[in-house]
């Protein structure tokens, strides 16, 4: 049959990374769950348990201890897939739709699901800082 | 038709006469489910119009406020549950193996198992109205209203009813994941997948994390309407708040499940009109796992009015508006494939164009009310209820009646009305704006909601009579649109093949089509096959590709790998029979004899589907093959028997537990959200006796043998194995020493599982008697009670763990099961490794929790 390839094997796509994972697209996405049940939950405790007795700057220094580490796992996310992507062809206006394409299209994907997971997570981290006055 | 045509049309033939409800194949369920979802969506449109009869006029007594909050309840309730949930299963069920170039999805009796639960649980809760004892505590059913002042039946319908059908939801979420991750053609990979199936991806992974919070939370309020646990009861340290949060965190993740299988048709049904690819196809896979993923930082916005601090609501505030980014990507996505395509006019398309301009009326006014004093001023008013209609109607509704214009013909061979259906779009479209534009001025000027009547002079009977007759004229809509559907059209010719002229594989299909679901399963190198690939349809109907045939005479179709679609298995799926059917009756049977504490036939029908449910499994599943492997064609030979995360059903265990893990999770939450609310959590003393705890001995003894009982049967399955490997190596030898070293082995084997069996049995005890010896009383405080129900859930599923290891022992005795095909045992022992989890959890935190409180 014309056009048809090996079936076993398919042509292997390059760059092949730890980027080939589906799960790979999910990391931002779970780290900005993360990071908003971990606001979240201090947040409740804070207010039924220790918001007499403490200072808020223990609760800010709580959220910082959090949002650090989240951000820069969602920044270091981003970037690896920016690059994993920006080998391939650019993404306009039928993105990756060749086989080959496969690991560009994940890594484009978790980029941009990087970059919505770290808009989440600062609009966590602005409630903060906009009470914070207050 | 070839010989091949006839033994694989053979073996997908359709059952005849009364037999044809013994179906399980994806094309019968799917539009029996799809049928079944549409009458209650009539039903529960019925209900609406009684709701806008009585508010027409002022002062109106048509409806006693008991009817009234009846009737409310109901509308609401099978709107989301018998009607928006169902129909995406439906219609996933029936085209996801079409567009997948699969024969059917991996557990087509599971699919119909779910069907059946269905129509039982929704014929029993709708059915409750004409008797007058229909739940009547809104659709979310807020505690104490429906624990302490709603005694009668009505909330144990809801409840009971209703968890019946989020289990068949479960049911098809594990098989739609599965389906699109392990059965699409070889090719598709993971950037070729139509996007249809990345949605149901998504929704379907929704669905596993959404639903059992509310099983978790319906269980709570039934212990405490049936035995007095006092989880909702203020009195005795429960809260109801938690409620809320249970509810809330299955309510909000609803709408996005609702709405994203629907914009799934949009993202199908555009391309082909615009006859152009879809534009930004990774935006659009953003677009749906990320809605999917925000859409649970949101629920806490159902709660702004409920008294919590201003930063938690400030964090769902912000969540709710970072939201509106994947969802408004997508809908970019589609304007510009219409932009750049050249789009032909139709009536499927102009109820998807009505769609996304409705959704985006009802998305602004959402942003509206993520801001929390705007939502404080319109909480619980009309205004609230224009905007839920504007979202669900505009993202689900119309989009679907584009799905019935635009797949109509792949159902059926014949073409709805365009004129008809013209006519049904423009008195849809004005009648629904008429009905709930003017809900929002009514909001505004005060108007609350769920109120049987108002007085006259408020300025509400305007906006309310005009909201009336928009709700008629859209009733007429839809009138319009059943008579197409159902009109007969024996004199129509039938269409010609792939109509609308579209790229994907679901139009692949001959007309009339056959039951076979495709006639060979192609190598998939493009988005768009029909379109791009060439010869495609030459070669599949000519049994070029794989599987053309059914030389054994089953049901056959072809599992591949999750990223790259690589062929991996042969997989042979199980035909028609009535099991299905039994099992959801006498499942069914527990759930309504409960209802109303009938526990006597309730016994005996758990019993009665235990047992169905165990021939189903024996006879249906892990069957080991005639052969090893399987010649596909293409000079490809692929396994018939895997086990492991190979197979299908590992991936449908796996997914199982992890909603299963997500329900025990929330009771957890429980435990720990009356810590939270309560200054001494445990408390030493309420009403005048000491509160007491479960100890730590017996819990920690309860983990521990749990522990000891996971290991042994860690070494079962491995003993199990090491029986091939024995009798490999002695292949030469005599038959004889042969058959004594596998002998050897399995009586390793049946020892490992007895020792599990006993720990499982002694864990269970001793988490039962910790409890027990010390006099926990469940209703005398809701620390009691969280800590019974904790206790009460691992002891089931220990007692059901032990059950499974009966089960692997009974299949290798009757040689079901041995060293190579060693599925049943892998499958147990990943339950396990969950159940030995939660036993440690459960233990762990009941022991060793109050002395660190």
């Amino acid at each position: 049959m014309p056009g048809v390839e090996s079936p076993t094997k398919h042509a292997e796509s390059k760059p092949k990374t730890i980027r080939d994972h589906l799960w790979w697209i999910v990391i931002s996405p779970c780290t900005w769950a993360i990071h908003f049940l971990a606001c979240y939950i201090t947040v409740a405790i804070w207010y039924e348990k220790l918001a007499e007795t403490h200072d808020l700057k223990t609760l800010w220094t709580l959220i910082s201890l959090y949002s650090v580490p989240a951000i820069l796992v969602i920044v270091l996310v981003a970037g690896m897939s920016y690059q994993n992507f920006r080998r391939g062809d650019p993404p306009i206006p039928y993105d990756f739709d060749d086989p080959d394409e496969r690991t560009h299209f994940l890594g484009f994907t978790a980029f941009l699901l990087s970059l919505l997971s770290l808009i989440a997570t600062l609009y966590t981290v602005l409630v903060f800082v906009m009470v914070g006055g207050h | 038709m070839d010989e091949r045509a006839e033994r694989l049309l053979k073996a997908w033939e359709t059952p005849k006469g009364w037999r044809y409800w013994s179906a399980v194949n994806n094309s019968e369920v799917g539009l029996w489910y799809t049928l079944a979802a549409f009458a209650f969506f009539l039903f529960g449109g019925v209900l609406a119009l009684i709701m806008r009869i009585q508010l027409a006029i002022p002062d109106n007594d048509w409806l006693t406020p008991e009817q009234y909050n009846q009737v409310f309840t109901m509308h609401g309730s099978v709107m989301m549950f018998l009607f928006a949930v169902p129909i995406l299963e439906a219609i996933s069920i029936m085209l996801l193996p079409e567009m997948l170039g699969a024969r059917d999805l991996p557990f087509p009796r599971l699919s119909a198992y779910g069907f059946w639960c269905f129509l039982i649980g929704g014929v029993f809760v709708c059915g409750s109205l004409f008797f007058g004892v229909g739940p009547r505590g809104g659709w979310f059913m807020y505690p104490p209203m429906t624990t302490q002042y709603q005694t009668d039946v009505g909330p144990d319908i809801w409840l009971l009813g209703l968890s019946f059908i989020e289990i068949a939801s479960i049911a098809a979420a594990v098989e739609l994941i599965v389906g699109t991750l392990k059965c699409r053609p070889p090719g598709m990979r993971l950037n070729l997948i139509p996007l249809y199936a990345w949605y149901i991806l998504v929704v379907a992974v929704m669905i596993l994390f959404a639903f059992p919070p509310l099983i978790a939370g319906d269980l709570l309020m039934e212990l405490e309407r049936a035995l007095d646990w006092p989880f909702f009861d203020a009195e005795r340290g429960g809260d109801p708040m938690l409620w809320q949060h249970l509810f809330w965190i299955f309510g909000h993740p609803e709408v996005y499940i609702v709405f994203l299988p629907s914009i799934a048709l949009v993202a199908m049904i555009v391309p082909t009109f615009a006859r152009t690819p879809i534009a930004g196809y990774g935006w659009i896979v953003l677009a749906a796992v990320g809605t999917g993923f925000l859409s649970f930082g949101l629920w806490v916005h159902h709660m702004f009015t409920t008294g919590l601090p201003g930063i938690s609501i400030g964090i769902f505030s912000a969540a709710s508006e970072a939201v509106a980014i994947p969802t408004g990507v997508q809908i970019f996505c589609f304007i510009a494939t219409l932009l750049i395509g050249r789009v032909r006019r139709n009536v499927a398309l102009m109820f998807v164009l009505a769609g996304l301009a409705t959704f985006i009326i009802g998305g602004l006014t959402g942003v509206m009310i993520a801001i929390a004093p705007f939502d404080y001023q319109v909480h619980d008013t009309y205004f609230i209820v224009g905007h839920l209609h504007y979202v669900l109607v505009g993202g689900t509704i119309f989009p679907i009646v584009a799905g019935f214009y635009y797949y109509y013909p792949f159902v059926t061979g014949k073409q709805l009305s365009e004129r008809l259906g013209t006519i049904a779009f423009w008195v849809m479209l004005i009648g629904f704006n008429v009905a709930f534009f003017p809900m929002h001025i009514s909001g505004l000027i005060g108007m609350p909601r769920r109120v049987y009547t108002y007085p006259g002079g408020m300025g509400f009977e305007l906006p309310n009579l005009i909201s009336s007759i928009g709700a008629f004229t859209l009733g007429i809509g839809f009138l319009i649109l059943l008579y197409d559907v159902f009109r007969p059209k024996g004199k129509q010719p039938l269409v010609k093949r792939n109509l609308w002229n579209a790229g994907t594989l679901e139009w692949s299909g001959q007309v009339p089509d056959q039951p076979w679901g495709i006639r060979s399963i192609p190598i998939v190198t493009t988005r768009y096959p029909l379109w791009e690939q060439e010869n495609f349809l030459k070669d599949v109907d000519e049994g070029n590709f794989y599987l053309p045939d059914a030389e054994e005479g089953l049901r056959e179709t072809m599992v591949t790998s999750t990223v790259d679609a690589e062929p991996m298995q042969c997989l042979r799926v199980p035909g028609p029979t009535f099991l299905t059917l039994f099992a959801a009756m006498f499942t069914g049977a527990v759930f309504i004899f409960s209802t109303f504490h009938w526990y006597w036939a309730a016994g005996v029908s758990c019993v009665l589907s235990f047992a169905t449910i165990l021939i189903w499994l024996w006879t249906g599943t892990a069957i080991i093959p005639e052969k090893d492997t399987k010649d596909v064609g293409l000079d490809l030979t692929l396994p018939t028997y895997v086990s492991g995360p190979a197979a299908v059903g590992w991936w449908a265990m796996f997914i199982t537990m992890l909603g299963d893990m997500t329900a025990f999770v929330s009771l957890v939450f429980g435990y720990f959200f009356y810590w939270t609310v309560h200054e001494d959590f445990p408390p030493t003393q309420f009403d005048g006796r000491i509160v007491m705890g479960p100890g730590m001995v017996w819990p920690l003894c309860s983990v521990a043998l749990a522990i000891l009982a996971w290991l042994s049967v860690l070494l079962s399955r491995r003993w199990n194995r090491t029986g091939t490997n024995v009798a490999t190596v002695n292949a030469t030898i005599d038959q004889k020493s042969k058959r004594r070293d596998t002998w050897r082995a399995s009586i390793r084997f049946y020892f490992g599982i007895a020792i599990a069996i006993l720990l499982g049995l002694a864990s269970a005890w001793a988490l039962f008697w910790g409890p027990y010896s010390n006099g926990v009383d469940p209703t005398q405080h809701v620390y009691c009670a969280s800590v019974s129900v904790l206790v009460l859930w691992t002891i089931l599923h220990l007692l059901v763990g032990v059950v499974m290891l009966v089960y692997t022992a009974a299949r290798r005795v009757c040689g079901l099961m041995d060293a190579v095909h060693d599925a049943d045992i892998v499958n147990v022992t990943l339950y396990w490794h969950f159940l030995a989890l939660t036993a440690t959890i459960t233990g762990t935190v009941i022991a060793l929790f109050p002395e660190v409180a």
